[in-house]
């Protein structure tokens, strides 16, 4: 299975987590997945969205005590 | 599908230059060919050693800074190098504050007149902060 790298971006504010995931998303290999953490639920929609617009994949969506879990897959 | 977004940013106050920062880093990340023209009190936060805070205008510029949002030249940073956004400070702005382009932040372009900037956001989406 491939490597799942954690992105910490708890405690800021959209687009902050988007950022984070996406300087992530840049040094990843294609097929390896991460998981972004943000307490933002401005950010916990707006994840998802940009990954479908830009062809990624969204795994699993999850969220517990104020804290969303998002798993991307990174495709191309 | 991408677009072209250009965005005119003269504000220099905090809301203003988050939502611009905002803008120019989803909309190029999202794989969209964004300009960014800085011109008027925008200018100043964009020069190298820059102390100046951007004032609030109202409430919610307060929270940005008391609750740890990402700070608009953090994200203009962003927009550039993670989405090849280009931001060009206005040649006007540049002459009437007697910089150079070494006197501007690295992640900004060399200076860019009205013409040009005018030409370039003919077509696409055009926001002015």
């Amino acid at each position: 299975m491939a490597e799942r790298k954690i992105v910490d971006a708890k405690n800021t504010f959209c687009p902050g987590p988007l950022m984070e995931l996406i300087a992530n998303m840049k040094q990843a290999e294609v097929g390896d997945e991460l998981v972004v953490l943000s307490t933002d639920e401005g950010s916990a929609n707006d994840i998802p969205e940009w990954i479908n617009k830009v062809g990624h994949e969204v795994l699993e969506t999850s969220e517990e005590d104020g804290v969303w879990s998002i798993v991307v897959k990174k495709t191309k | 599908m991408s677009d072209k977004i250009s965005i005119m940013l003269i504000s220099g106050k905090r809301e203003q230059l988050q939502m611009a920062a905002m803008v120019a880093s989803v909309g190029a990340v999202s794989g969209n060919d964004v300009t960014v023209f800085l011109s008027m009190n925008a200018m100043q936060f964009f020069t190298k050693g820059n102390e100046v805070k951007a004032e609030a205008d109202g409430p919610i510029g307060t929270l940005l800074e008391e609750k740890n949002a990402p700070g608009f030249m953090e994200l203009f940073q962003s927009a550039v190098e993670l989405g090849d956004a280009k931001i060009f400070p206005c040649s006007m702005a540049v002459d009437i504050l007697g910089l150079t382009q070494d006197g501007l932040e690295e992640f900004v372009s060399e200076p860019l007149g009205l013409t040009k900037f005018l030409d370039d956001a003919s077509e696409g989406q055009v926001w002015t902060f």
